[in-house]
């Protein structure tokens, strides 16, 4: 019997799989294909404190193994997040979860995380200060190591449950904002949400996105997450959850080898709703052929 | 609604860019009219969503239109061929909601819905009258089908080479109740001689089930998600 078992600040999950914010609503979509308290946690769909509808349509766009969207954080808002969506989820998922929190400024954040932090269901908050989809916000705090300090600081001040700063790519030294988030008292750090992406349709000669870019996410990134979280998880030394690309169970241990402890699947639920539950029953049989007895020997092993 | 694979039974060209595709295994899970396909096809990231155009108890058809790579792929596949396919999506057509006499109208690759609609619609009794609209003659398909079903059939084409002269608008006076497929502009139009109906609309997906939110847009109700909400909104709640 192999061991899959991880764990995050203190929080230990059955396996280190866990469906990525935007990609899972509240579960109930997925819990019509599968019983999905095998998943080792859930991070939820991204609040924001009103509710928003997000960009305009169309805000889905195709690539090479991968591709755009530009939902922008659509929510039902922290209100209904706490008394209705939360509450349904733990109907159908017995574990603790991951609250993913979004904002437009520092008081907003604090607010998110505060009443994030109030829910028993909530074991981790997970700060997007990455999302490349809307304006005067969410990326604009995590693109510089001062103002992801910031942001986590402030977070870090009203919550008491762990708190993980979720980065973006699109920056030139994601290294460095990481330490500076641990420097800010973050228990953790998620990466990479989306590359800022753009495709044209060529018979139209306009962008296929209304807002012209917008995320880019899918297999084909995956070799830059990966770079990534080694550079991450080889500058801090608080645990890193890696994503960005994870579609199968190799990749989970690539990310793992890599310095992720846990890791975070997103596209590939998109493309085929079983995806998470696929990658949790493959992991055993795969760590077997590596001959990896616990998941946890090997994360970080990359020199 | 689930992931099975499903067989290419046969795979027509209708029209210049129209196929007619049928899919050879489980229909159980389809519920009503309307409701709609997520396909995976090899080399495409994402899956593509068609309309069901009709069903029986072990064979689906699709009427699908060639306008990007993908549909241009499925067009090239061969009987035999197996796919993996997201069955069935979407809330579909309300029979329960259609009078005894509504219009059903249907535009281009908005047609096919339309047929397995106006199917369940004579089986319930109910006297659909069917407007069909095309561009111009040579894109014209389903007309006889329609017919076949016993229902009253209107060919419309915008430049007049074929049927009526003008818009699926121009093929009735007014509605009690009418259910459109098509182009926003023609479901505006259809909404605007109609006092009541139910309407289908399209939008970009990724994952055609609820999960990512990508193809949202705003009701009265506040936001729905075409894929699991729709694809078929009603009249009363739109925002035009």
């Amino acid at each position: 019997m192999v061991d899959m078992k991880v764990t995050l600040s203190g929080l230990v999950l059955d396996n280190p799989v866990i469906p990525a914010s935007g990609t899972f609503g509240y579960g109930k979509e997925y819990a019509e294909f599968y019983d999905i308290n095998i998943l080792g946690s859930i991070s939820f769909k991204g609040t924001t404190v009103e509710p928003r509808f997000g960009n305009p349509q169309p805000r889905i766009a195709e690539c090479s193994r991968g591709l755009i969207n530009s939902v922008g954080l659509q929510n039902p808002g922290l209100k209904a997040v706490k008394e209705k969506e939360l509450p349904e989820l733990a109907e159908i998922y017995s574990k603790p979860v991951i609250a993913n929190v979004s904002g437009f400024s520092i008081e907003e954040y604090v607010e998110c995380a505060k009443a994030m932090d109030e829910e028993p269901q909530v074991g981790i908050i997970e700060v997007n200060v990455s999302c490349p989809n809307v304006h005067d916000g969410g990326m604009a705090f995590g693109t510089l190591p001062e103002t992801a300090a910031e942001v986590t600081r402030a977070v870090k001040a009203v919550t008491t449950k762990p708190v993980y700063i979720k980065l973006s790519p699109n920056v030139t030294d994601i290294a460095a904002i990481a330490k500076a988030c641990e420097e800010a008292g973050a228990d953790g750090i998620c990466l990479i949400n989306t590359l800022l992406g753009m495709r044209i349709n060529l018979e139209k000669r306009q962008p296929v996105i209304a807002n012209k870019m917008g995320g880019f996410s899918g297999p084909a990134i995956f070799p830059v997450a990966v770079r990534m979280v080694y550079q991450v998880a080889k500058a801090v030394n608080i645990p890193v959850i890696g994503m960005g690309g994870v579609e199968s169970a190799r990749d989970v241990i690539e990310m793992m080898m890599a310095g992720a402890t846990a890791v975070q699947v997103g596209a590939a639920n998109l493309v085929n709703p079983y995806a998470c539950k696929e990658i949790i029953e493959e992991l055993p049989k795969v760590m077997e052929e590596l001959g990896i007895e616990k998941l946890t020997d090997i994360i970080g092993i990359i020199e | 609604m689930d992931t099975k694979i499903y067989t290419i039974v046969s795979n027509k060209q209708l029209t210049r860019s129209i196929y007619e595709m049928k899919l050879e295994g489980d229909t159980s899970m389809i519920t009503a009219p309307g409701q709609f396909l997520n396909i995976k096809l090899e080399g495409f990231y994402l899956r593509r969503p068609i309309s069901i155009c009709d069903w029986n108890e072990n064979e689906i058809t699709i009427v699908y239109k060639t306008v990007g790579q993908g549909t241009k792929h499925m067009a090239t596949l061969e009987p035999g061929t197996e796919l993996d396919i997201l069955c069935s999506l979407g809330n579909g057509y309300d029979l329960e909601k259609i009078p005894a006499n509504p219009v059903l109208a249907g535009g281009g690759v908005g047609v096919p819905p339309m047929y397995g609609l106006a199917k369940a619609l004579v089986a319930q009794g109910k006297k659909p009258v069917v407007v069909l609209g095309f561009n111009t003659e040579h894109e014209v398909f389903y007309e006889e089908e329609f017919k076949a079903l016993g229902a009253d059939v209107k060919v419309v084409t915008a430049d007049g080479s074929y049927g009526l002269k003008g818009f699926v608008t121009d093929g009735f006076d007014s509605a009690d109740y009418a259910c459109a497929c098509g182009p926003e502009p023609m479901l505006k139009a259809v909404a605007a001689k109609a006092k009541d109906g139910q309407y289908s609309f399209e939008a970009r997906m990724a994952c055609g089930f609820g999960g990512c939110m990508g193809c949202s847009c705003e009701t009265k109700y506040g936001a729905k998600r075409i894929c699991k909400e729709g694809p078929v909104l009603e009249q009363e709640e739109i925002i035009w």
